[in-house]
């Protein structure tokens, strides 16, 4: 029972994070039907960024949470600028053109950000500075640390903040008029350009912080650390319904469970017969899953009725 | 007229030929990475080489009667196996009498098609490339000085099976070729001993969420924990395995065996167990230690000792055979028997080095600290090792 338990913890954390990164595509999505894939290039990005951060600052000697706090206060904006330079220097040129094409400049986009960061940051693997020092505690005979508690409560905090500003805010109503009509948005006064800039860049804002989250929890940045990462979350989003803010959150902590159960009881189930390494597997034959059965996603509904 | 013409071109090539053999320079070539990541290890490698090539024309060598002068052709190939065959297909060109290289065996094991593809095959003599398979190939003119995987895979699981009696080990690798490789030869070697092994867990080369597999592993409560795979995985699944509560003694093999577990795995990798294949550089001769220091200023840092040591190799069969024609001087390679700055060097069948030795090493306060040396199935303690060497070298 521990050991369920403690799977249980494990995944939450995982999906925790999924369910960040996975919010980037579902609200670009949302407003322009685009697929975002170079989104987990962005997350990369932000660890890149706060690695370099952290190192230079590490020896200072000023107090660890604050050398985190400016991190990520550097890797936020660093992001936001990438995101705002994408939308509008390789998706906004191709907004009325077939579906197709920004979908493979997006690929393009990823491939280069890959790249850039290589020759920035070198092809070896960097070793994320600890600085925090971890804390552990037990709850029966599972393990939770800090790190964890932290990464969880910082998803919820910002789940919640941006559910407040897409559900209560003027600019929230704004990008949900967008995402309804963009014309008819435009002729009671919504500047599409705008809202959509500013979609890249909250999503931006918060790949950030899911990549400081990433690189803080297994201690390692790479620069091809987002690939992966944003197929998964990308998967969580469809999971969840694309284009649906709560779905996108569902469909990541549900992936990150699974995941976990799927990594920890498939040797068990199948006498061995296939191992702990086809944990990568069940996101996506969980994806198949539920696109067979449910085509619009858990909560896609709402996908359904938008324009 | 035609005859005159023939003898001018006779009395020309006599003239080219005579010039020819008045020339005394041997190229021998040197490739390994010398930019990149692990460009600091492939200068390394190179400056074995060249230590042994300018203490040997300091000692002015006479072959065939006349004094020979060594160049070195020092090339870099990148760490890459695309780039090592072009730098190797250069080598031949120059026409080098033989090869110190190359560094990395994905790198190596290519390029030594190239070596052998060359008429005469050029001998060519590896100081850091582990991998079996390099000498596996058949070719008659590849050597190492090193040990190979198959033999750290029994080391390290005979030394954790003798030190810390696990009663149940967790066996995990990373699915490539050499994490599955060292952790099936760990595998049978515990089971050997009587060891319980439990069902293997696997990653990929870039997992980093060790999480599920090890909460899994932890279920069973192993006495220690075996991972084949390189430091970028080994070191997040050290730390979470301490995070986990995991107390099992955790062990490596040679790619998860470096100085970068420190940064990877912080306090989690104190107590660690890991192996590599050769000695430590610092348990090298002490003569070659102070003329590698007194050249290049700096310690050696990894290979340097093999890499010096397989240049002298190509040197010392060229005297025995009294001949720089590697044609000649191979049969005498292979049947060298050599005290090198490594220890006795011979080679197998095959060109691997006989009794080749592994070193056992283990974390304390963020330092790699080599603890035992492992010589024909034999463990010796590292300082009684040192202890050996110096008193033969006093011999």
């Amino acid at each position: 029972m521990d050991i369920f338990i403690q799977q249980l913890i494990n995944g939450v954390t995982l999906g925790a994070i999924y369910a960040v990164v996975a919010l980037g595509y579902t609200m670009v999505y949302g407003i322009i039907q685009l697929i975002n894939f170079a989104h987990g290039e962005v997350v990369m990005i932000g660890a890149m960024v706060a690695y370099s951060v952290i190192s230079a600052l590490a020896p200072t000697g000023l107090p660890p949470l604050a050398i985190v706090l400016v991190a990520t206060g550097c890797a936020i904006p660093a992001c936001m600028l990438i995101g705002y330079t994408m939308e509008r220097v390789a998706y906004r040129p191709l907004r009325g053109a077939p579906r197709l094409a920004p979908l493979i400049t997006a690929i393009g986009i990823s491939i280069i950000l890959q790249h850039v960061a290589m020759m920035i940051w070198s092809r070896n693997p960097l070793a994320f500075p600890l600085i925090i020092k971890v804390q552990s505690y037990h709850i029966g005979g599972a393990t939770i640390t800090s790190v964890q508690i932290a990464i969880i409560a910082i998803s919820v905090l910002m789940m919640g903040g941006l559910a407040v500003l897409v559900y209560r805010t003027k600019l929230g109503t704004a990008m949900r008029a967008t995402a309804h009509n963009p014309q008819v948005a435009g002729l009671v006064g919504i500047d599409a350009n705008r809202i959509v800039a500013l979609t890249f860049v909250i999503g931006a804002a918060l790949a950030a912080v899911a990549g400081v989250m990433v690189a803080g929890y297994y201690g390692i940045a790479h620069y091809t650390m987002g690939s992966q990462l944003g197929l998964k979350a990308f998967c969580a989003a469809v999971l969840g319904g694309i284009g649906n803010v709560p779905g996108a959150m569902l469909g990541g902590v549900l992936l990150g469970v699974v995941e976990a159960l799927g990594a920890g009881y498939i040797g068990d189930l199948t006498g061995n017969v296939f191992g702990s390494n086809y944990q990568d597997v069940f996101a996506f034959i969980v994806l198949i899953a539920v696109l067979v059965l449910r085509p619009s996603g858990l909560l896609g509904e709402r996908v359904g009725d938008r324009a | 007229m035609t005859r005159s013409r023939l003898l001018l071109a006779a009395m020309v090539l006599a003239a080219v030929s005579g010039c020819e053999k008045k020339s005394t320079a041997i190229a021998i070539g040197s490739a390994a990475p010398l930019t990149g990541g692990i460009a600091h290890l492939g200068k390394d490698n190179e400056n074995g080489a060249r230590l042994a090539i300018e203490e040997a024309n300091a000692a002015k060598i006479k072959i065939d009667g006349r004094e020979v002068q060594f160049d070195l052709i020092s090339f870099d190939d990148q760490a890459d196996p695309k780039v090592g065959t072009t730098v190797a297909q250069k080598l031949v060109d120059a026409k080098v009498a033989g090869v110190v290289g190359h560094l990395n065996s994905g790198v190596t094991i290519p390029a030594s098609a190239v070596y052998n593809g060359a008429s005469p095959p050029i001998p060519m003599i590896t100081g850091s490339a582990t991998n079996p398979k390099l000498t596996e190939q058949g070719f008659k003119n590849v050597f190492r000085v090193v040990g190979r995987d198959d033999q750290q895979g029994p080391a390290i699981a005979n030394y954790l099976a003798s030190t810390a009696k696990p009663k149940l080990v967790a066996v995990i690798d990373d699915a490539t070729a050499y994490g599955e490789g060292l952790a099936n030869e760990v595998e049978k070697t515990l089971t050997a001993a009587a060891v319980k092994v439990l069902p293997r867990e696997r990653g990929t080369d870039k997992t980093t969420d060790w999480k599920a597999v090890l909460t899994k592993v932890k279920g069973s409560s192993p006495d220690a924990v075996f991972y084949g795979g390189m430091d970028a995985t080994g070191g997040p699944l050290l730390r979470q395995g301490r995070e986990l509560g995991i107390k099992a003694v955790f062990s490596f093999g040679d790619g998860a065996c470096t100085d970068n577990m420190k940064q990877l795995a912080g306090e989690a990798a104190d107590g660690l167990l890991c192996s590599q294949a050769g000695i430590p550089p610092q348990a090298a001769s002490k003569k070659f230690l102070d003329s590698y220091k007194k050249r290049f200023k700096v310690d050696p840092i990894l290979y340097a000792p093999f890499t010096y040591d397989a240049a002298n190799l190509l040197i010392e069969a060229m005297k025995r055979a009294n001949s720089v024609d590697p044609a000649k001087y191979l049969p005498e390679l292979q049947k060298i028997d050599f005290a090198g700055a490594t220890g006795r060097i011979a080679f197998d069948a095959k060109g691997d080095r006989a009794d080749a030795e592994m070193t056992i090493f283990t974390m304390r306060a963020g330092r790699l600290e080599p603890i035992a040396i492992i010589k024909s199935g034999k463990t010796v303690k590292y300082e009684d090792f040192i202890a050996q060497t110096g008193d033969a070298a006093k011999k």
